[in-house]
């Protein structure tokens, strides 16, 4: 609530002649800030020749083709795009799903039960945030394929490892902040752990729930390394197909390659807008915490 | 850190408290059901990797399986490398530049936007969008963006390593300022306002107020954008790949092509996945890539930290 006042506070200021000149700056600024994504959406309607000729300029008659690059560019590369796409969303939704569950009824308990080990895999976690990924990327991609975790469904094990460590943190965090004497009630009502904890405790870590899960699929559906060197080679999420298109030699398809990143960024803006709010806080917490 | 009597006492009672949930003898069975799923995958995803890793960089090998061992010789091969100290340097460059650039440009706007002028929540949907869009893809927009403009001279980015450099700064601006902005509006929200009317009391000017009340209020919000940028500069990869690719590539005076815009993560990428003989050079790479970033934020994370007040 302090937030919301916070907010709405300045907005009722009266505006001097230096704010609205702030204004109108920014909204130039803000102008060029989209220019990048507004000229690719631009460009997947023009033929290759007009892009080449100028990538700035509008499509004109002789250069405008309308949606042939989004069909040409669904089967592009000899690979259907709409794979791509299920692929991306399954293991983006999968692996968060599993992350939350699993992360948080650890943290739980291992915030609730302070023992010796516990305290190790915490601290282990907390390790796991600095690491680049290059160190054991190599190590990783042997242990998943000698586990054959090499599967969208394998992967999903892999994302909750590597995620792990921000989810317990932030979700440890939390825990502190929940005063104990709401589970001894519980206890005393005769509730045993797993009633408490997803009959109590789960419900009041909502928020934290939401700022996980933001932050998580931010990461698992931009991905590119990780999966491209665990998946198998029949399976691409989206960054890996773009990244195939472009990395191969020879002719390229620019208007189809532009068409299928304004595809890949319809999805993430949809789902910005749906839930901006949620986004902003989870940035905000995540970043508090960290 | 306690003396000993005095902290014992509480210090059981809390913890009594904490076991309520776990009575020794169910213990076992819950541990089972909460932590070992994580752990398991902890373990798999992680732990074994990086002590893998470890063991491996001071191997020869191909595979895991046929390493033998060579003790430090993979580290003075990383430390002869060109490529590698050639990508250290430009690394360095490129994080000094962004982390500076990205902080003072999402400070700037975070204190503009919470002055109240018209649409600052528009602007800050806008600025914050290029988050959410993968560096992969990112990389490709500004690669057509850049040849656009540098065609009109007859260039190309990967034609000369100082447009890749302020290309990359660029797209991680462009990229990362809205989510630092993000940062710092919540700090300057957080600010109590009673210090901004004491001050103004006390007859402090706008710039007073800024270095001795909004700075040092400010400098939780400074360590975690500073923390956050420092390392997401230097652990770049995807961007990096899909701009430039470490093009150009320039054969040194001792015959080896050295990729003058190649980051240490696509350095060490390619110096595993490109040579299979130099697999054991390049996990060591990644033993020293991971020692560095590990150094440089906690020293940071040091630095910041001693600067921040005590609410």
């Amino acid at each position: 609530m302090a937030k919301v006042k916070a907010k709405e506070r300045p907005q009722k200021k009266k505006q001097t002649l230096g704010m609205k000149i702030l204004t109108v700056l920014f909204t130039v600024i803000s102008v060029f800030y989209v220019a990048p994504v507004f000229i690719v959406f631009m460009n997947s309607f023009k033929t290759n020749a007009g892009i080449s000729a100028g990538p700035f300029e509008f499509p004109t008659a002789e250069t405008f083709v309308g949606f042939q690059s989004y069909i040409s560019g669904m089967f592009y590369g000899n690979y259907p795009f709409w794979k791509t796409i299920v692929c991306s969303f399954f293991i983006t939704v999968g692996g968060v799903a599993l992350i939350l569950v699993c992360t948080s009824m650890c943290a739980w308990y291992i915030q609730r039960s302070n023992t010796i080990v516990c305290k190790i895999i915490y601290y282990f976690c907390i390790f796991s945030m600095v690491v680049p990924f290059q160190m054991v990327m190599f190590t990783l991609s042997k242990t998943a394929d000698t586990l054959s975790l090499n599967t969208p469904w394998g992967i999903l094990i892999i994302y909750l490892g590597f995620g792990a460590g921000l989810a317990v943190f932030m979700f440890s965090g939390f825990v502190k902040s929940i005063p104990i004497e709401i589970e001894e009630a519980a206890d005393v009502d005769g509730a045993g752990p797993m009633r408490t904890f997803f009959g109590i405790v789960l419900p009041i870590m909502k928020p934290t729930f939401i700022s996980v899960a933001i932050l998580e699929t931010m990461w698992i559906w931009n991905d590119y390394l990780l999966p491209y060197l665990i998946l198998d080679k029949t399976y691409r999420t989206i960054p890996i197909h773009i990244q195939y298109l472009n990395g191969s030699y020879g002719h390229t398809d620019t208007t189809a390659i532009m068409a299928l990143i304004v595809l890949s960024i319809v999805p993430i803006v949809i789902f910005y807008f749906a839930c901006q709010k949620y986004i902003i806080e989870g940035v905000v917490a995540g970043a508090v915490k960290g | 850190m306690f003396g000993k009597g005095a902290a014992s006492l509480p210090f059981l009672v809390k913890k009594e408290r904490q076991m309520i949930m776990f009575k020794k003898r169910a213990r076992k069975i819950y541990s089972l059901i909460f932590v070992l799923p994580t752990l398991a995958a902890f373990i798999i995803g992680f732990v074994y990797p990086f002590f893998n890793g470890i063991y491996l960089s001071f191997c020869k090998f191909k595979t895991t399986s046929n390493a033998t061992f060579v003790g430090f010789d993979n580290y003075i091969q990383a430390f002869q490398n060109e490529g590698f100290l050639r990508s250290f340097w430009f690394t360095a460059l490129f994080v000094v530049v962004s982390v500076i650039l990205i902080n003072l440009i999402a400070f700037f706007v975070a204190y503009v936007l919470t002055l109240g002028i018209r649409g600052s929540n528009v602007f800050r949907t806008i600025f914050f969008m290029p988050n959410l869009v993968g560096g992969i893809i990112l990389g490709y927009i500004w690669q057509l963006i850049f040849n656009g403009i540098l065609q009109n001279f007859g260039s190309n980015i990967e034609l000369d390593a100082t447009y890749g450099f302020w290309g990359l700064v660029i797209l991680m601006c462009w990229q990362q300022a809205g989510y630092m902005m993000i940062i710092y509006i919540a700090g300057f929200q957080s600010v109590p306002a009673d210090l901004y009317e004491a001050a103004r009391i006390d007859g402090a000017g706008k710039k007073q107020v800024l270095t001795s009340v909004t700075l040092p209020m400010m400098m939780p919000s400074i360590t975690i954008c500073t923390f956050l940028t420092l390392t997401n500069s230097f652990k770049l990869f995807d961007q990096n790949l899909a701009l430039t690719n470490g093009a150009p590539g320039v054969v040194s005076s001792s015959g080896t092509m050295v990729y003058q815009t190649e980051m240490m993560a696509l350095n060490i990428y390619k110096t595993f996945y490109a040579n299979q003989n130099s697999r054991g050079v390049g996990q060591a790479e990644g033993v020293i890539f991971f020692v560095l970033v590990v150094v440089i934020a906690l020293a940071q994370l040091y630095f910041t930290r001693r600067k921040e007040v005590q609410q």
